[in-house]
């Protein structure tokens, strides 16, 4: 068995750094590079494309990010353990396949696909036999929009990731499977780790939480001393280094930029946290506050001591549906003013939805520059309003008819001539109505949940 | 004293849903208890009073140095729903650090914390 085991953060979301995977696998020893691909809804947008053309359905960018670090696979033994199979794991696959051309070469890569997660088929099915799929904020069935789900799909953990590689994947791809398991897996696989060892199943997951955002943890974003973190051109992503017992090791490759340090590790402990004594995935209930953090050096923190409880019987659930349409239209108002100004535009916004009698379910005002990101909070004390240089009017409206909001979208140009002056920043044309995808948390009781595992 | 949060402590701010979460941590170790006795539940309910629909709920993680706040109804649905500019919560952390805590003479002394402000 090995003592240490690397792996290694690429991405943290779809959208994330081009380079960052070949930067990982160039810029020292790893053993295992994990991407992330989906957000909340991710999911839903996947479904549309793989509805128009029954060949897409996953993340397009992985296929890049492979060929970057494919020499990585083949020849140095690097294995890849990705969530960029999205609602068609199988798909994604044949994908990667085609970019190795036939021979030796194409021998030596063995793709895992895990399936089983995508519960879009299955829906009616498990409503009927006793599964409501209640939205887990509301209380609400879900047969209350059942014609307007778009994507369904159960986060699994780290069983079937497991399986792969044992089987010999050096690529595993799957759909919806929690981020963390796609870090707690290798580590599980690599140590031999039972389905029940769960204070170091928990010690996978919260080494899985740290490095699934990418350089988050790693000098990005951080609040502590941000001015003295170096080179975030060139951020280090994240490395964690573990050993058998459950302990790692956060760090990042020598010569990159960034910080690894305990501010910067705590601030992405915290980030997207409910109860820290109750982080529940499918494999184990970790509990954050038996976390222990030390500084082991220069860009490196030692964390340990973590316990962990019996996973649940139920599996959480990423449903998507369509939930209307919305439009955010901005305009610049300069100085003399400027605050005045964009209030008295958005006043005949307002004034002007009334009169063409469109119905929304919220319209929302923020003047950026002044007060959008802490509302009240930002303002002065007194009476004195500061002289802002230019205050952005931000003004967006949601509802359930398209019409409606397009029409909205329509009023924000005239603006330019017909309201108050000093007006600029509208080239970037009419606002855009997006269809609005919301996302409907529930839960599943696992036993109607089976995983499969292919090698293609 | 009036102490700036700002002045002993960092933040990062998510979201789960419209609820904004904030992870609180002392700048050291040994400003946690005083953290920890002064930004009460009540405390940041009060500061966010008017920018947010729901209740706070505080936990404390004393391992890390650090609170966790979630503040429900913070975001005007959230995710993909919210037409806030902060539509994921991205910066309630800095919200937070806008507090002012009302600190005794002797509860700053005994934390480390300069009489005039500054860090020492």
């Amino acid at each position: 068995m090995k003592e240490i085991v690397r792996v290694a953060g690429g991405q943290g979301f779809w959208g994330d750094s081009l380079d960052a995977p070949r930067q990982q696998v160039e810029g020292g020893p790893i053993d295992y590079l994990m991407l992330d691909y989906l957000a909340e809804v991710t999911m839903s947008i996947l479904q549309k494309q793989k509805s128009r053309d029954p060949s897409l359905g996953y993340a397009r960018d992985f296929v890049g990010a492979v060929e970057s670090v494919m020499p990585a696979i083949l020849e140095r033994g690097v294995r890849v353990v990705a969530n960029a199979g999205g609602v068609n794991p199988r798909a994604c696959a044949a994908a990667i396949r085609a970019i190795v051309p036939e021979g030796s070469r194409a021998a030596k890569l063995r793709i895992g696909v895990v399936t089983g997660d995508d519960l879009l088929e299955r829906l009616d099915d498990l409503i009927n036999s006793g599964h409501p799929l209640a939205n887990m904020e509301t209380g609400e069935a879900l047969s209350t929009i059942r014609d307007r789900v778009l994507s369904a799909n159960a986060y699994i953990g780290s069983t079937p990731i497991v399986e792969a590689l044992e089987r010999g994947a050096n690529v595993v791809i799957t759909g919806r499977s929690t981020d963390t398991a796609l870090t707690m897996a290798p580590l599980r696989y690599a140590f031999g780790w039972g389905a029940e060892d769960w204070d170091r199943l928990a010690a996978g997951i919260v080494a899985g939480h740290i490095i699934e955002c990418g350089a988050q943890c790693s000098g990005g974003n951080s609040l502590c001393d941000w001015r003295t973190i170096p080179d975030l051109a060139n951020v280090g992503y994240p490395i964690a280094e573990a050993s058998p017992d459950g302990s790692f090791v956060i760090t990042k490759h020598k010569g990159t930029g960034g910080r690894v340090s305990v501010p910067t590790v705590t601030e992405q402990l915290v980030y997207e946290m409910g109860d820290p004594r109750e982080y529940i995935t499918p494999d184990v209930v970790a509990d954050f506050t038996t976390i222990r953090l030390e500084s082991d050096g220069p860009d490196r923190v030692r964390v340990s001591g973590i316990r962990g409880r019996p996973a649940t019987d139920s599996l959480k659930v990423s449903i998507a549906y369509a939930a209307g349409f919305k439009a955010v239209g901005t305009l610049v108002y300069s100085w003399p003013e400027a605050l005045d100004k964009a209030q008295a535009a958005d006043q005949i916004l307002r004034e002007r939805i009334d009169r063409l009698g469109l119905k929304f379910d919220q319209i929302l005002t923020e003047f950026v520059g002044a007060s959008a990101t802490h509302g009240r909070l930002a303002l002065p004390v007194g009476s004195d309003t500061p002289d802002y240089p230019e205050v952005q009017l931000r003004i967006g409206v949601r509802g359930p008819k398209r019409a409606d909001v397009e029409r909205f979208a329509r009023e924000i140009a005239p603006l330019v001539l017909n309201g108050p002056p000093s007006v600029t920043g509208f080239a970037g044309g009419r606002p855009k109505v997006e269809d609005i995808v919301a996302y409907w948390p529930a839960l599943i009781d696992k036993q109607v949940v089976t995983t499969q595992v292919e090698i293609v | 004293m009036k102490i700036p949060l700002l002045q002993i402590a960092h933040a990062r701010s998510g979201d789960k849903g419209d609820t904004a979460n904030v992870g609180l941590i002392a700048l050291r170790p040994e400003w946690y208890p005083l953290m920890e006795r002064h930004v009460t539940r009540d405390a940041v309910a009060r500061h966010f009073g008017g920018e947010i629909d729901g209740p706070v709920v505080r936990f404390e993680l004393p391992n890390l140095n650090a609170l966790n706040f979630l503040l429900h109804g913070a975001l005007d649905g959230g995710g993909t729903l919210s037409l806030k500019t902060d539509a994921q919560g991205k910066v309630f952390s800095t919200a937070l650090l806008r507090m002012t805590l009302d600190v005794s003479d002797e509860e700053a002394r005994v934390a480390g914390i300069a009489a005039d402000g500054s860090k020492p």
